[in-house]
């Protein structure tokens, strides 16, 4: 495939790897924030090409682990409600909520539709006028313009039984709260090249200069990691804590105009709770006021609270990098793809999820 | 939700920018995707797309310069010359 398998030359991308062992004075470690650099470092091995000073830790960026319990309960809450069908991206379905996941709300009878993109969920509610559709819109800022697009031309075209569940959130934010543990051990981070596709990168020089670490845009291809993980090293060793931008060919400096004009007429940031690692402040979007009357949470009404069990999984130390998925005591034993414990193993995005497919237990 | 990988436009319908719909292909498969964020998006450019609408038109020349950094890098990679990445 043409943008695809020229950056995939694996033999040139080992011995890049290799010779960044002389460009290292010291052991460096290098977040990845998004869920699908991780697959494709996982996948490609990546990390275990690097020399031995280059630690990699994965990071909060996937959409799908992130979503908090209670959203998950609404959306389960508002599908079995009589004449609702809820959308969702097929990734939710089997994300454990505290009363079972959409997945169970479906075999008990709800109707529950997957669908590829929110404007899928706004044709089910044309086509369904007596039914009120629900699109469960989880996603990081790459998603957001399609989302809030899609509540933009609701409204255009009066489609009253349409309405949105909000559970977006936000990559900068996130990466202030890693930075401000005093835990933190991350040096340098590679940021999320779809994301900065549709923001643009100038959010991230302060947080770069505030917290003294390079942040490099970088793409998903096994030479754009490398290449992003080399620009962060030499950054590293040259003390400076920059912003770079590693994959041009598909990120500027402003992002996307338009995409971020539609998501400022529609959405507000607000505080979000992140599965398994808590409230981030002004981490999240919810629909503004004007657009009320397409917020499922307002159609609707905040569901009751479930009682929460103990959530065994880990997956809140994987998203903050503290374990990596085959170092938490269930992966690949209580814990699978097919039962899975937490969302990092269920969604395509997720960490847990990767590690199982390439990575299998020898044993 | 994410597909990383960029796709080529194949048939772009209708004029008006908040509502064209194109046909792009991802090495063999064909989707449905909305163009309301790339009004300079032609038929033949290849798109990123996230959730059914494309978020960025890939840059022809700035994936050529990328490469040729790829191809000068890992031969440099021999000498152990890798200081020049940045930028
Ligand atoms: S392996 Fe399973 S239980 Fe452990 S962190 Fe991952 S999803 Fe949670």
């Amino acid at each position: 495939m043409k943008y695809v398998d020229e950056f995939r030359q694996v033999p040139q991308a080992r011995r890049w790897a290799a010779a960044l062992k002389s460009s290292c004075s010291r052991d460096w470690t290098i977040m990845e924030v998004c869920g699908g650099q991780t697959h494709s470092i996982v996948r490609f091995g990546i990390d275990a090409i690097l020399p031995g000073r280059i630690r990699l830790l994965h990071g909060p960026g996937c959409p799908v682990c992130v979503t908090p319990v209670e959203r998950i309960d609404a959306a389960c809450a508002i599908a079995r409600q009589p004449g609702v069908i809820l959308c969702s991206f097929g990734d939710m379905m089997r994300v454990p909520g505290s009363g079972g996941s959409l997945f169970t709300a479906k075999s008990k009878g709800a109707d529950v539709r997957l669908v590829y993109s929110p404007m899928d969920a706004l044709r089910v509610a044309e086509e369904n006028p007596d039914r009120r559709v629900v699109f469960f819109a989880v996603g990081f800022e790459t998603t957001a313009p399609a989302n809030a697009m899609t509540v933009f031309r609701a409204r255009e075209k009066g489609i009253g039984n349409f309405s949105l569940l909000s559970s977006h959130v936000l990559v900068p934010p996130a990466l202030r709260a890693l930075l401000s543990d005093k835990d933190c051990r991350v040096n340098g981070f590679l940021a999320a090249g779809h994301v900065c596709a549709v923001m643009g990168y100038e959010e991230y020089g302060p947080i770069a200069a505030g917290f003294k670490v390079p942040i490099v845009v970088t793409g998903f291809e096994p030479m754009d990691l490398l290449k992003g993980i080399s620009c962060c090293v030499q950054l590293l060793e040259q003390g400076r804590p920059v912003v770079e931008n590693q994959y041009a060919r598909a990120v500027r400096k402003e992002g996307n105009r338009e995409a971020r004009k539609m998501i400022e007429l529609v959405f507000q940031t607000v505080d979000r709770n992140w599965r398994g690692i808590g409230v981030i402040p002004a981490s999240g979007l919810d629909l503004r006021p004007e657009f009320r009357d397409f917020d499922a949470l307002q159609v609707f009404g905040q569901p009751a609270a479930l009682p929460r069990q103990k959530e065994e999984c880990r997956s809140g130390l994987v998203l903050q990098g503290r374990i990596k998925p085959d170092e938490c005591p269930f992966f690949a034993s209580r814990c699978t793809p097919e039962n899975p414990m937490g969302a990092t193993m269920v969604s395509s995005e997720g960490a847990c999820a990767a590690y199982f497919r390439y990575r299998p237990p020898s044993a | 939700m994410c597909l990383a990988v960029p796709g080529r436009i194949e048939q772009i319908d209708g004029e008006d920018p908040l509502s064209r719909v194109g046909k792009v292909d991802f090495g063999g498969v064909r989707k449905e995707v909305f163009m309301a964020y790339v009004p300079e998006a032609r038929v033949g450019d290849y798109v990123i797309v996230h959730a059914g609408f494309a978020i960025s038109v890939l840059d022809e020349e700035e994936a050529r310069l990328t490469l040729e950094d790829f191809r000068r890098i890992a031969e440099l990679a021999g000498d152990e010359a890798t200081d020049e990445v940045c930028g």
